[in-house]
């Protein structure tokens, strides 16, 4: 077994719970050491990594546990499975960015890695400097840069504004060049999460053409991705990672089909940290759920309205004049729609926020909610809802797929004659 | 897209294994050599960012020193009539400031650089030791800046430093590793603990007058000279007074002393780093 090039065997990374909000304050650690000196001195024992006592301790999460598989040379593997199921933490483990707490694996051959668009871009700087930056970030030598200067500057088309600095370019502009840089680099094994969702379509193809280059060329890559035709035009395996685990590998195809029936059943998974998050927090949210139309689904939508979605939040203290954001994205994290309710108080306990829409005209797919909840100053909560949301109702558009638009509107159409009051009518719906 | 085949580099790649962090340290120096592009490239977008947001860019490293130094000859100099080994209060109080200048601004860019690039951290691997590094070597321009207006004043007041001018790469050197030691504890530690950076400030007030900067350290008593030297800015100040302008006495005591703190905390320092390392990227 020579030409395995990734070999992972029983990865897991555990979080501690508390660990993922952000930073401590040396005066919260200090105020609790002068308190309660015993406990702190236990607790900052339990929580060293190397102390691994088991899965089941429940001031843990196991964002990834038992991982095992091997990747060959050449072979270009798509990774899917729902937010939160433990693909980015996979890919950050291989990437080096964080570090497992169970297991291990090998990596033969040179690496790069494009886990967002733009690492380490700077506003201030030249689109010239920029190149520079970013692909000495991302491993490329002083040299190697130089070499394919022209090629990234083409293959962005923004020669004209090379030597402007970067915070006069557009979206788009910055979008392309970033990832002009990162589709130069010339690693033998290429990890890329899901930052091919960015940009327009006429750019996405682009890239995927390159993608396709540098997989022809007989590189391997390993692909998060949560847009399906990619993944079937792309890859050759696939690996479906749910709650952490491996839940199936293998060919394309089938791993693919199991993976979108157990979407289109509606299979709920558990987003593990929200029914832990610790109680010192002003409040969180807990859950979300469709209410009308009542289904034997959480999550599954069957039809384009009036629908009715309830978030729930647990306050731990009173707020006062707070303010609820609300957004939906679809799976290329494009923005569909969001919105703000302000003024509000909470008493503590629990709060249920509801929505009623009379239509949501959205093609069917996966999206994914996005609540936030703040105070005068803060971000109290936010939360990217788990399970996403998934629309099943009918496709009311154009028959071939590039003429499938964001939105899934049901019409009536009515060609009329002359003076004739007779019409003739055709309805998709 | 000239699809140009690139010969994959087959001679038996190490393999590298990814695992939990176990044991006390390891510092992969070979790792560090490899990256040392990267740090040229962060020291070169520090210094350029620096010098493009800031309007009068390169005098303010003269002015900062300039203008303390203005203040300090005139209160601690001639109002409190301090001690200068017979050196006119302007040089004697920049020959001081000069180091103390880039130590106090290498050491808080050191302190933020880990927060600073907490998005670089999440998304892409590199030997982390890159950044305190690139904050400390950046710093050296200012500091070659605001030597060039000392050049001058030395000139103006026809000072020739003597043969110990020989010795003073060796206490620019220790200044530099001084910054390191301190800020490699500093910034693992403001990447976990996010109100450091504003302890920092304070901390290099008191280490100024820890430091003979506005006094030299003769004033403190012969016996008690070593307990000073453990502040390794000691050392660093007067050596840098005494090689500069070749008066006063060679800090002998204090330099051993300072010499061996600074070995210490550099070496403590990077162990508490690398430490940490494996826990930033899921802090910050």
């Amino acid at each position: 077994m020579s030409d395995v090039v990734i070999h992972v065997d029983s990865l897991g990374k555990r979080y501690r719970i508390g660990e993922r909000e952000r930073y401590l304050a040396l005066r919260d650690v200090l105020t609790r050491a002068i308190k309660a000196p015993a406990r702190f001195f236990t607790a900052a024992k339990s929580a060293s990594p190397c102390n691994g006592n088991g899965y089941g301790n429940r001031s843990h999460i196991w964002a990834l546990k038992d991982v095992s598989f091997d990747i060959r040379q050449g072979e270009v593997v798509g990774i899917i499975g729902r937010n939160g199921a433990g693909k980015s933490t996979l890919l950050k483990i291989l990437a080096r960015v964080t570090k497992p707490t169970r297991g291990h694996a090998d990596i033969r051959g040179r690496m790069g890695t494009l886990l967002e668009v733009g690492t380490g871009f700077h506003p201030e700087l030249s689109g010239r400097e920029n190149v520079f930056l970013s692909g000495a970030i991302l491993g490329m030598s002083k040299d190697e840069i130089r070499r394919k200067f022209d090629e990234i500057v083409d293959f962005a088309e923004v020669e004209k504004f090379i030597d402007t600095p970067l915070k006069h370019y557009s979206t788009g502009m910055q979008m392309r060049l970033a990832f002009a840089v990162a589709a130069h680099l010339e690693p033998e094994i290429l990890l890329v999460d899901e930052v091919l969702s960015v940009g327009d379509i006429e750019f996405q193809k682009k890239c995927l053409g390159k993608m396709g280059d540098v997989a022809k060329s007989g590189r391997t890559i390993l692909f998060v991705s949560h847009q399906m035709n990619q993944v079937r035009r792309l890859c050759d395996r696939a690996v479906w990672v749910d709650g952490g685990q491996i839940r199936q590998q293998g060919s394309v195809a089938p791993v693919l089909g199991a993976y979108e029936e157990a979407m289109s059943r509606g299979e709920v998974a558990v987003d593990q940290s929200r029914g832990a998050r610790s109680s010192h927090q002003k409040a969180s949210f807990r859950r979300w759920q469709i209410i009308e139309p009542q289904g034997d689904s959480q999550n599954l939508l069957f039809t384009l309205g009036p629908v009715v979605i309830q978030f729930s939040v647990e306050a731990n203290r009173p707020i006062s004049n707070a303010r609820h954001g609300i957004a939906l994205f679809n799976v290329d994290r494009q923005l569909m729609w969001a919105w703000e309710a302000t003024g509000l108080d909470l008493g503590p306990g629990m709060h249920e926020f509801r929505f009623k829409f009379p239509v949501l005209p959205l093609r069917p797919g996966p999206y994914y909610w996005q609540v936030s909840l703040w105070d005068d100053i803060e971000q109290i909560d936010l939360w990217d809802c788990i399970p996403e949301m998934v629309i099943a109702t009918e496709g009311y558009q154009h028959p071939s797929d590039e003429w499938n638009g964001i939105l899934n509107v049901p019409c009536e159409f009515a060609a009329l004659e002359g003076n004739r009051n007779e019409e003739v009518t055709i309805s998709n719906f | 897209m000239s699809a140009t085949p690139t010969v994959l580099s087959q001679p038996a790649q190490p393999t590298l294994r990814i695992e939990a962090p176990r044991g006390w340290i390891h510092v992969d120096l070979k790792e560090l050599w490899d990256a040392r592009e990267l740090l040229y490239f962060f020291v070169w977008r520090d210094v350029k960012i620096r010098y493009k947001q800031t309007a009068i860019g390169a005098a303010w490293a003269v002015l900062q020193p300039l203008m303390t130094m203005l203040v300090f000859s005139l209160f601690f100099g001639k109002l409190a009539k301090i001690p200068s080994h017979g050196l006119p209060y302007p040089i004697f109080y920049y020959s001081a400031l000069l180091p103390w200048m880039y130590f106090s601004g290498a050491l808080q860019n050191a302190t933020n650089v880990v927060v600073e690039q907490q998005r670089v951290i999440t998304k892409v691997y590199f030997p982390r030791l890159v950044l305190p590094l690139s904050a400390v070597v950046a710093g050296l321009l200012d500091f070659a800046i605001a030597f060039g207006a000392f050049l001058v004043m030395m000139l103006y007041y026809r000072i020739v430093p003597g043969p110990a001018i020989l010795l003073f790469p060796l206490f620019l050197l220790l200044a530099v590793l001084t910054a390191l030691g301190a800020g490699l504890w500093l910034s693992a530690l403001n990447a976990i603990y996010r109100d450091v950076r504003y302890v920092v400030p304070f901390l290099v007030q008191f280490w100024m007058f820890a430091s003979p900067v506005a006094y030299p350290s003769s004033l403190v008593p012969e016996q008690w000279r070593w307990v000073y030297g453990l502040n390794p800015m000691a050392g660093v100040i007067e050596g840098f007074r005494w090689s500069l302008t070749g008066q006063g006495q060679p800090p002998n005591i204090l330099l051993a002393v300072s010499s061996t703190m600074v070995l210490l905390l550099v070496a403590g320092g990077t162990a508490y780093f690398t430490r940490m390392e494996g826990t930033i990227a899921d802090v910050v």
